[in-house]
């Protein structure tokens, strides 16, 4: 695939590899903010090639993990309806709530359906006028200008039977409170190359300025990845707290100006609760008040959360904040697998547990 | 987050009053909504995530980076590590 | 009015043409089921044992002048929704999956049976679509369908049509073919590109449909399997269906307390596989394949059944990826493209499209 697989290239990825190794003088630890980045990093295989100075944690970029576990279970039970198809995205749909996940409520004769894009989700519910539509619009910055394209459609088609369940959280109010944690420690941030698509990174430049970090903005791709964390090493060595964008190709420092405005069309930012982290202030988006009849949390006021509980062997939190490996969780390929697992990070293919789990890492300990 | 993917914008519609793109990913095209990127022109690349164009790709940025990260390369050649 | 099914372009013989779609009385027993038997499957499948139109069909000793040879005998259930898609429909599938399951063996497919399950509903010209499709499908891959059963469950209660096929093949004498045969410097060799029909099938399911010329790989691969035993030593043959080429390479790493290693970049992929699967975050080596083989062979042997292969039509893009090794046993790990390593895990579950 073109702009693909040159950013995947054995020769260029080892030059640049070689090249960190030469300009890291000291040890740092580096946090990639993104679950897909995350991912790609876990199954190219390209975190064991990094230089032994180079500490690279795993961010809570996951906005599957970070989904509130009330959300979940609301979302359960809404799609428990018989009046309801749910549509979801893939990821959503075995993540555990408080007693099962989305895929049990299939199982027990729900409509649950995954689409690709939110649009289908609006044309099923065009298409099903006697049924109540609810799309899961989970996402970071960057799902958000199409979650809420979807209700601007559903108005602009005068749909009554369409609904979303919203749970945005948003990037800068996340590193703020990484760095306000005083058990997180990091050097230097990797941020999310599709999120900066979306949103543009002149957000970052204040957090570099008051917490005195590199901020890279980085892409996907392994060669994307090592010339992010080049350009960050680099940063930290010359003791410059800059932001720096290396995945041009698609960031510029605005942003996408026209995505940005119709996300505060629909959209205004709130206080967010966070799987496992807990509550960030001004840290997600939720629905204005003229799209309400669009909000699935007032449209089916009557489900509440049964009973809400983790699973107390379940350290996600600490993961998402990069406080523990996966692999240092005493549950990690025992009690918790992908096949039966505790938590959100497990479930997400770009959590960072399920990836340590599925590319190998437990046989390495 | 953020599954993005670059693809070939290879016709431009209208549909349901919204701007539309057939987006060609090499053999795969899919139907893609173009309405945060209303300069967008076919031939143009575009990184598409859930059915959206979020940027287009700016070629000319990409060779110059890569040409860049190549001399990174020759340069660590040349200095025999 | 002819009685007989048009291969052609199906049209309803006269006699069924009174019943648009499948109806409980089909399955009933009566006058409707013999009318169905008579003027839509016996026609399409149409062969000697078949006349016998018995509660059982006897076939002649089928060893024959083989006394040494074995008998395989296999079953399998198609249940895939949509019953359409491109390159093929449940009905090629039904009759390849069998006789490839008969093949992965070393035996010669020789007859099925074919038992289906109708949703009340069931248009008739989607059923005689898919008869005509397996009959075509077991004419090419040399079998017969010598024994069937019909039955009818309200709507609602179905997807359409579900097949069962069990078959029954002969095992040539010397041939000693089996999951738990790799042996450390063994070779790995696939038939073809991977994921092909998985990606067919996805292609065309609701929410997540996309253009593509992909087409199922659907196949009979006897004849392959013949030609490779020819050419060489063979240890263990495996179709690549759910799960893919990684659940495949699990399985025989397990089954032969062996591990296995390949390249990433040597499993052959057609551009629009991988292109879907980039869009859709899925794996390649997780997607089912119904037209492909994965071969573990004997070191010396592996350039000769390589040759083999692609000069045959259902092994042109043949290619060996990878080795059998004695360590890290039960484990499949894969090189990377940037040479890193990653560990190539069963499967978790369903595989399902991601955002993230």
């Amino acid at each position: 695939m073109r702009y693909v697989d040159e950013y995947r290239d054995a020769g260029l990825t080892q030059k640049l590899l070689a090249e960190i190794r030469k300009t890291v003088t000291r040890p740092w630890t580096i946090m990639e903010v993104c679950g897909g980045q995350t991912h790609s990093i876990i199954k190219s295989g390209l975190d064991q090639m990094l230089p032994p100075e180079i500490t690279l944690i795993h961010g809570p970029g996951c906005p599957v993990c970070v989904t509130p576990l009330e959300l979940v279970d609301k979302a359960i039970a809404i799609a428990s309806r018989p009046e309801v198809i749910f549509a979801s995205y893939g990821d959503m749909v075995r993540v555990p709530g408080s007693g099962r996940d989305l895929f049990s409520v299939r199982a027990a004769g729900g409509d649950v359906r995954i689409v690709y894009s939110p649009l289908e989700a609006v044309e099923i519910a065009r298409r099903n006028p006697e049924k109540t539509v609810v799309f899961f619009a989970i996402g970071f910055e960057t799902t958000a200008p199409a979650n809420a394209m979807a209700v601007l459609q559903a108005r602009a088609q005068g749909l009554k039977n369409f609904a979303v369940l919203v749970s945005h959280v948003t990037v800068p109010a996340a590193i703020r409170a990484l760095m306000d944690s005083p058990e997180v420690r990091v050097d230097g941030f990797l941020a999310a190359g599709h999120v900066c698509t979306v949103m543009g990174y002149w957000e970052y430049e204040p957090l570099a300025a008051q917490y005195h970090i590199p901020i890279v903005v980085t892409g996907f791709e392994p060669v994307d990845i090592l010339n992010g964390m080049l350009t960050c090493v680099r940063l930290l060595e010359s003791g410059r707290a800059e932001v720096r964008n290396a995945y041009g190709r698609s960031v510029r420092r605005e942003g996408n100006v026209a995505a940005q405005a119709v996300i505060r069309q629909v959209f205004e930012m709130t206080d967010r609760a966070w799987r496992g982290i807990g509550v960030i202030p001004m840290s997600g988006y939720r629905l204005r008040a003229e799209f309400a009849e669009f909000d699935a949390e007032q449209r089916f006021p009557q489900v509440q959360a049964i009973a809400t509980h983790e699973s107390p062997l379940c350290i996600s939190g600490l993961v998402l904040q990069g406080l523990r490996r996966p692999d240092e969780c005493p549950a990690f390929g025992k009690e918790c697998t992908p096949q039966s697992p505790l938590g959100a990070t497990m479930v997400s293919s770009e959590g960072a547990c399920a990836a340590y789990y599925r590319y190998g890492r437990r046989h390495e300990r | 987050m953020c599954l993005g993917i670059p693809g070939k914008i290879i016709e431009l519609y209208e549909a349901n009053g919204m701007k539309m793109a057939k987006v060609d990913f090499g053999g795969v095209i899919q139907e893609v909504c173009m309405e945060y990127l209303p300069e967008a022109r076919v031939g143009d690349y575009t990184i598409v995530h859930v059915g959206f164009g979020l940027s287009i790709l700016d070629e000319q940025e990409a060779a110059e980076t890569m040409e860049l990260l190549r001399q990174v390369e020759a340069m660590a050649e040349e200095a025999g590590s | 009015m002819s009685d007989k099914v048009d291969l052609l372009s199906w049209t309803c013989p006269v006699p069924l043409r009174h019943y648009p779609t499948i109806v409980m009385g089909h399955g009933a027993g009566g006058q409707m089921m013999a009318d169905l038997i008579r003027h839509l499957f016996a026609p399409a499948f149409a062969n000697e044992w078949l006349e016998q139109m018995g509660d059982a069909t006897v076939l002649a000793a089928l060893t024959g002048d083989r006394p040494d040879a074995q008998l395989a005998f296999t079953t399998d259930s198609f249940v895939v929704s949509p019953l359409f898609f491109p390159g093929g429909n449940i009905g090629e599938l039904a009759v390849n999956g069998t006789v490839n399951d008969l093949a992965m063996r070393g035996a010669r497919p020789l007859f099925l049976s074919a038992g289906f399950i109708l949703e009340e509903g069931l248009p008739l010209e989607t059923l005689g679509r898919i008869v005509q499709a397996m009959a075509e499908a077991a004419r090419r891959a040399g079998v017969a369908i010598v024994a069937g059963d019909t039955k009818v469950v309200q709507k609602g209660h179905g997807d359409g049509i579900y097949i069962n096929t069990s078959g029954i093949g002969l095992v040539q004498p010397g041939v000693k073919i089996g999951p738990s045969n790799a042996r450390p410097g063994d070779v790995v060799l696939v038939s073809g590109t991977m994921g092909d029909h998985g990606i067919a099938v996805l292609s065309v399911r609701e929410g997540l449909a996309f253009e593509t010329t992909v087409q199922s790989d659907t196949a009979p691969l006897y004849s392959l399997v013949e030609t490779m035993l020819a050419a060489g030593e063979v240890h263990c043959l495996r179709d690549a269906t759910r799960g893919g080429l990684a659940a495949v390479l699990n399985e025989l790493a397990v089954a032969s307390h062996v591990g296995i290693e390949f390249e990433e970049q040597s499993v052959p992929l057609k551009p629009a596989v991988s292109a879907a699967c980039e869009m859709l975050g899925l794996d390649p080596l997780y997607i089912a394949n119904e037209g492909k083989l994965v071969a573990i062979v004997a070191a010396q042997s592996a350039e000769a059944i390589l040759a083999a292969m692609r000069a045959h039509e259902y092994g042109r893009e043949a290619a060996i990826i990878g080795r059998v090794t004695d360590t890290h046993a039960g484990l499949v790990i894969a090189r990377t493209a940037i040479g890193g390593q990653r560990l190539v895990d069963l499967p978790a579950g369903e595989l399902l499209p991601r955002i993230c």
